[in-house]
Formats: C-alpha cells, sequence, structure tokens
C-alpha cells in the first residue's frame, strides 16, 4: 500500500484512508479526507518532517504520522 | 474585572486566522494575562467597550481546530464552551476564520453553532483572500451558515467597527442544528440530554464523547455517562471520524456553491521563499544566522539598557541609604528590597529582546519552518522542534528562554526543555568564569595559535550544553505522559509582521516576568539579606567592637568598615551556614569562605565576585577584578600552607557553576511556567547532584 512518504518531490496523489484511527480524527480535522488531492511540497533533511500541500494550506508533519495516510494507486 | 462587565464574549478560531490580531484591535492596551483556574494555561482577557455603552470582558481562547482536544490549551476551550457555569462561559462568541482556507476553518465555527452559543462569524484576512482571487457570496454563505457574518482585515482594521455593532445586537440562534448529530447515536444522546437536562443534542454528543475528560462533571456522572454508552454501543473515535466527515461534506457543498477560485494558482511567493529557507543547506544556513543574531542581541545590545538600569536601581539604593535614619530598616529596604528589585528589572531588557525576536519570527510564519528544519535533530535527544529557540537563547539567559517554551505543546516535551535549558551557559556565570579564569589559567597558547583561557571558557559553554543534551535524553525516558505528542502542524504563508503584535508581547511578557516572577525573587532576596546581615550570639553583636579590638591588637593596615562587613559575614547566619557546610564541600576542595559565597550567589552567580570580595574584604570596589585576582592568588590555605586557589580548584569551581542551578529568578519562573514548586524543586537538586559530583571529579583529576 502507498502512502504519502512514498510520493516523490511535488508529486500529487489522493487520499484513501488511514491505518490509525485516533490519529486518522486528527489528519481529517486538519482536512485531510479520503478522496482529497494532496500533494508533497517539503521534505526535511536526515528522515526529518515533510510538508503537504492539502485544501488550500501546507500542513507540516513527521514522517511516521505521515505514513498513516494511504494514498490510492 | 468579571464584576463590572455587562456580558462576556470570546474570542475562538484555527491558530494563525488572526484572532490574537483582532483581540489586540477590539481590545487595545486594556488587556491583561492570567490564569484559567486550575490549569497552566494563560487566559488572555480584555475590556471590550460597544458602541452602545456596554462593556465586555473578551477572552481570547487558544486556538484551535475542532472541539475535541489534543492539548491542554485547546481543552480548555472545550471546558469554557461546553461547561456553562464555567466563569469565562460566554454570552457571545466571535468565531474567527481565515477566509483564504475557509473549509478547515469552518469546522470549528459549525461544531460551535451547535451548541447553541449565539455567535458572530468573522471573515479575517479579506486582503489576502482578494489577492488569492476568490470570490464570496456573503448574503448566500450568511443564510447556508445560519450566521451573521463579518469580513474583516485586521492588518487595516476594516470592518472591526461593523463587528462592534454586530455584537451590540441580539444574535439569533438557529433552532436546527447545521448538522444532525443525532443520526449517529439517537438513544445515546437522547437518554443523555434526559438525564442531564440538556437543550442541545451536540451538548449531549459531546458528553458521551468526552465523559472522561470534562473536569466539571463529578465521578458519577461520568460513569453514569459511560454505561448509557455501554447499553447503547457508542465507542467515541468511529462515531467522531463520522461526524468530522459528515460536517466537511456539508462544508465542502456549502463553501463551493458560495466561493468562487478560478484563477489557477501559480507558485506562490510563500512557496517560492519556502524552497530557499526549508533548503538543506541554505535553511540551515539561514537559520543558524537568525540565532546568531538573537544571541548577540541577548548577549551584547542588551549590555548598555541593563548597566542602565543597574546604575539607576543603585543610584535608588544610595539616595534611599542616605535620606532613611541608619539602622535595620534602612538596610532590608536597601540591601534586602531594592537589591532583591534590581535582579528583577535588570533582566527586562533580555526578555523584551528576546520576546521581540519571538514574536517577529512567529508573526512571519517563519517558526513554524524553523521547527520543521529542527524536529529531526532536536528529537533525536528527546526534545522537540520547537526546543531550539528556548535552548539558545538559554546561552544568554535562561529567564526569556524558559518563558519561551510556551509555544512546545507537548507537555513533556516542554516540561524535557525547561528542566534542561538551565544547563546552558547564560551571561550570569561569565563574570565568574572570567574572574577564576583570569586567576588559575595561565595566559598561554597551546599548538601555537589556540588560546588556553578562550580555550577553557569553550570547554565551559561546551559542558554545559552536553549536560543538557544528555539530561534531555534521559528524561526521555524516565518522563510518563499520557498524552500522546502529536507533530502536526500548520505551516502558515509567510506574512509581514505587525508591529502592533510584536510590541504589545514585548509589554505582556515583561509585565508577566516582573510581576510573578518577581514576587519570588524579591522574597528570597530579603531571606539571603536576612542570612547575611545577623548572626548568633555575641560575635555578631558586637562585631564592631572586635573589630576595632583586632585591629589595634593585630595592627592590621585595614580599613574599619570593610574589616567590619568582612567580619560581619563571616560571623552572620549565613556565614555559620558556610562553616557548617564546609565538611560537604572540602573535597570539591572549597573552603568556608568560598561556602558562604556559594550560599549569596544563590541569588545570581554574578553574586558570588561581590562576596568573595567581601569576605576577603578587598574594599568597596568589587568591579575591580585586579584587585580580587591580586588578593585571591595570595590566599593561603592553611591546611596545605600552599596556594588556595590552584588550577584545581579554579576548575572545580568553575565546573559547579556551570551545572549548579544557582539563580532563584530561573527558579521563580520556572515555578511559574510549571504552576507549582515539585519541578523547581526537582531541577535544583538535579543540577546540584549534577553540579557537585562533577567538580568533584574535576578536583581529584587535577590535584
Amino acid at each position: 500500500m502507498r502512502n504519502i512518504t512514498h510520493l516523490k518531490l511535488h508529486e500529487k496523489g489522493v487520499i484513501k484512508g488511514f491505518t490509525d484511527d485516533i490519529l486518522s480524527v486528527k489528519l481529517m480535522e486538519m482536512g485531510c479526507l479520503p478522496g482529497t488531492e494532496i500533494s508533497l511540497e517539503l521534505i526535511a533533511p536526515w528522515g526529518g518532517p515533510i510538508a503537504i500541500e492539502v485544501s488550500g494550506y501546507q500542513l507540516s508533519l513527521r514522517r511516521n504520522e505521515a505514513s498513516s495516510i494511504l494514498i490510492e494507486g | 474585572m468579571s464584576s463590572k462587565t455587562d456580558l462576556k464574549i470570546a474570542l475562538v478560531g484555527n491558530p494563525n486566522s488572526g484572532k490574537s490580531t483582532l483581540f489586540n484591535f477590539l481590545t487595545g492596551l486594556k488587556q491583561k494575562t492570567g490564569n484559567f483556574p486550575g490549569v497552566t494555561v494563560d487566559k488572555k482577557s480584555g475590556i471590550l467597550k460597544l458602541p452602545d455603552g456596554q462593556v465586555a470582558e473578551l477572552t481570547d481562547l487558544p486556538g484551535t481546530y475542532s472541539i475535541y482536544p489534543k492539548t491542554l490549551d485547546e481543552q480548555i476551550v472545550q471546558e469554557v464552551l461546553l461547561n456553562k457555569d464555567h466563569p469565562q462561559h460566554p454570552d457571545k462568541i466571535i468565531v474567527v476564520t481565515d477566509a483564504t482556507n475557509l473549509k478547515r476553518n469552518l469546522l470549528l465555527f459549525t461544531q460551535i453553532r451547535d451548541l447553541n452559543i449565539p455567535c458572530v462569524l468573522v471573515l479575517n484576512m479579506m486582503d489576502l483572500a482578494e489577492r488569492k482571487k476568490l470570490k464570496f457570496d456573503l448574503r448566500a454563505l450568511s443564510i447556508d451558515l445560519g450566521v451573521k457574518i463579518i469580513p474583516t482585515n485586521s492588518h487595516s482594521g476594516l470592518g472591526v467597527q461593523t463587528l462592534k455593532n454586530v455584537l451590540t445586537q441580539e444574535l439569533r440562534v438557529s433552532k436546527s442544528p447545521f448538522y444532525p448529530v443525532k443520526e449517529l447515536a439517537s438513544e445515546t444522546i437522547e437518554q443523555i440530554r434526559e438525564e442531564f437536562s440538556l437543550d442541545e443534542d451536540y451538548r449531549a454528543y459531546q458528553y458521551a464523547q468526552q465523559n472522561v475528560r470534562l473536569t466539571f462533571l463529578v465521578e458519577s456522572e461520568r460513569e453514569r455517562i459511560e454505561s448509557i454508552k455501554k447499553q447503547f454501543g457508542f465507542y467515541d473515535v468511529p462515531t467522531q471520524s463520522q461526524e468530522v466527515l459528515g460536517r466537511y461534506a456539508l462544508i465542502s457543498e456549502i463553501v463551493d456553491r458560495n466561493i468562487k477560485n478560478d484563477v489557477n494558482q501559480s507558485l506562490s511567493w510563500s512557496q517560492k521563499l519556502d524552497q530557499v529557507l526549508t533548503h538543506k543547506v541554505f535553511g540551515y544556513v539561514f537559520f543558524a544566522a537568525i540565532l546568531i543574531i538573537i544571541f548577540q542581541a541577548i548577549f551584547a545590545w542588551a549590555t548598555w539598557p541593563m548597566d542602565m538600569i543597574e546604575t539607576f536601581m543603585a543610584d535608588i539604593s544610595s539616595r534611599v541609604k542616605t535620606t532613611l535614619p541608619k539602622g535595620v530598616l534602612n538596610d532590608l529596604v536597601t540591601d534586602g528590597i531594592i537589591a532583591g528589585l534590581a535582579g528583577v528589572v535588570v533582566f527586562i531588557p533580555q526578555i523584551a529582546l528576546l520576546f521581540g525576536f519571538i514574536s517577529l519570527l512567529e508573526e512571519s510564519g517563519y517558526m513554524s519552518r524553523a521547527v520543521f528544519l529542527m524536529d529531526r535533530i532536536m528529537r533525536a535527544c528527546g526534545l522537540n522542534g520547537k526546543s531550539v529557540v528556548p535552548l539558545v537563547s538559554g546561552m544568554a539567559c535562561a529567564i526569556p528562554a524558559i518563558m519561551a517554551t510556551r509555544s512546545i505543546d507537548s507537555w513533556k516535551d516542554r516540561l524535557i526543555t525547561i528542566f534542561v535549558t538551565p544547563f546552558m551557559s547564560c551571561s550570569a556565570r561569565l563574570p565568574v568564569y572570567t574572574l577564576l579564569i583570569a586567576l588559575v589559567i595561565p595566559q598561554k597558547e597551546i599548538l601555537g595559535f589556540i588560546n588556553l583561557q578562550g580555550l577553557v571558557l569553550t570547554g565551559l559553554y561546551l559542558i554545559g550544553l552536553i549536560a543538557a543534551i544528555l539530561s534531555a535524553w534521559v528524561l526521555k525516558f524516565i518522563l510518563k505522559t499520557k498524552q500522546k505528542g502529536y507533530f502536526i502542524m500548520e505551516l502558515p504563508t509567510y506574512k509581514i509582521p505587525q508591529w502592533k503584535n510584536v510590541l504589545l508581547t514585548i509589554y505582556d511578557k515583561s509585565k508577566t516576568f516582573v510581576l510573578e516572577a518577581g514576587k519570588v525573587i524579591v522574597a528570597i532576596s530579603i531571606i539571603l539579606w536576612v542570612l547575611a546581615s545577623y548572626g548568633p550570639g555575641d560575635s555578631f553583636n558586637n562585631a564592631e567592637e572586635i573589630v576595632q579590638q583586632k585591629i589595634v591588637s593585630e595592627d592590621i593596615s585595614e580599613d574599619f568598615e570593610t574589616a567590619l562587613s568582612a567580619y560581619k559575614l563571616e560571623n552572620s547566619y549565613a556565614g555559620v551556614f558556610g562553616k557548617f557546610i564546609e565538611p560537604a564541600i572540602e573535597p570539591l576542595g572549597y573552603d568556608w569562605k568560598i561556602g558562604i559565597a556559594l550560599i549569596t550567589s544563590f541569588a545570581a552567580r554574578e553574586v558570588f565576585v561581590g562576596t568573595i570580595s567581601t569576605i576577603y574584604s578587598i574594599g568597596a570596589d568589587e568591579e575591580d577584578e585586579l584587585t580580587i585576582k591580586e588578593k585571591l592568588s595570595k590566599e593561603v590555605n592553611p591546611k596545605t600552607g600552599e596556594k588556595m586557589y590552584t588550577p584545581a580548584l579554579g576548575l572545580s569551581l568553575m565546573v559547579f557553576y556551570a551545572f549548579a542551578m544557582q539563580c532563584m529568578s530561573t527558579l521563580a519562573v520556572v515555578y511559574r511556567e510549571t504552576k507549582g514548586w515539585k519541578w523547581p524543586f526537582i531541577q535544583t537538586i538535579y543540577m546540584t547532584v549534577v553540579a557537585y559530583l562533577a567538580a568533584f571529579i574535576t578536583f581529584n583529576v587535577f590535584s
């Protein structure tokens, strides 16, 4: 299953689902809803956080958090 | 304050929605920072005069993305909104949203609306929305959402007057909820509504969702709710995601219908800036440059206002000393109270500068980028991206640094940062270091170009940094937390900072420090003054005669006043205590004279220099390091008959000061930030133990 961390820089993806129930509520509150298009915008070096563009703004999250967001395809 | 006001209004909204700017617009300088009862959350409130003459108490509630709390700050929002008996429970709510990002911002609004508290919706940052070519049908939006809408631009203040006018009107409360929550769990909601006699479905639903969290419910009520939930099969998390999804579906439809965005977005200047500022090389270079500027400012630029304050306070002190009749009262006021006050106000320039910078970084949107860049490195040692600024500021002064940990949402990460920041070598250690380095470290070069004295000083800064990192790493495993830490954080677009907000932050932080930490500092100063100016028995009470005799009989050429103060200090409680602890500090190479200095310099590290000069009766001019140095280098250890201040002793003392707490202002600030004596107490013990052991090892290695 592909998740957000598998995207390349500036690559787009569509959210399919989540692997962590509790985290998913927080992510959905922040606008990461299933069916929403996101794109990977920034990657901090050495395995640091990443930032995605989602519903018109930038959201940063740690890699382990990002890997809980599954994408289609 | 609440007794004089006609109504209570709360500002609620997402972080970065311009809520605080709007708050500043509405209240101006008539605001204050207090505490929400019983929790470590700052309460910002102010007076808002409405056009019809009503006076409202406006509370700026912490920013949150939804009514479901993730942090302590967000829990307050929920508590205030759900508990109708809460002292801050609002009569009216201003929901502030970022118009450029309305979908996400409206989630919180729809939740609040379904609690049936009269509210008005503010679409803030309309100027930015226009630049983004967004077209709003405000009339239709207002009808669809069932609320009055005010477009504002909190940069220029456009729309603020309209908002004030609307607040005087009766804000109609909608009858039907925005989102039909009852479909999710009709039996549970009905049962709770009936038993707790609640008017709204959503309120009852929140009781079900949050029964363990809501502090205003008593234990039996929580248990009752729990059994209702069991009975009807109510599960928190799945219903919560269903609710969020359902709300977003409704919001999306409304927003898409009423807001048109016909231009395809090209790369915004904010994104272009990000490509440089979060670059894997330039990003760190830029951040390092910013840190150097901040460090330079607190370390160097703050010196002249600090000197001015010191001179000013010394001036007041000497004036009072000559005006008041000689005696205990005079000494108490000058050496106790004014000295304590001086110790408080002298930090204002550093606090003001640091918070000026932090506020600028936050206002501009850069701060979250710095956090983004630093998180990985800091996480390796048990800290958080947001710990960087406090740690670096700690090299100038731990007091503003600890106050700056406020931005760390995770309590565990924040506590660890507070705990380790005082290990960073602050500017107050410098006088101690310079005196001792000059005394015991020879002025010579090693390898032809490295100055030995400079090397020792660098080493002292380094061991502080290492102690901070190691302690943080250890604490990471010791501290347990119920709260799950997130790093899900919005990166706001870059904005031009607003000077008014920056200045208000500076004013607010300085005031908080003077009032809150000031109390403790003045109290400890007075205690230390008593300890140093009173002593037990005849040897203290007849000090003047004894010293007089001594000077005559031993034919000492010393000045009477100087000799007297040295004698008095030796026989004071502090002196007695210094002798008392001598056996304990002997393994470190210290004698009772240094013991006294250790005790008095608990007020602040730099007091060490002053105390040492009093003990060795160096005369009034404490500042003259040369004389101190000469005197100390002649000091002989009575036991060995050799020089007292050997390199081993000097290094041992420096290491002790590098690690020991020895700063009551820090203690006071930790007390304030952790809301209790537990952490400052543990921290002092820990730091003192580390300092003792390190000094012991140093002394034995070098002697």
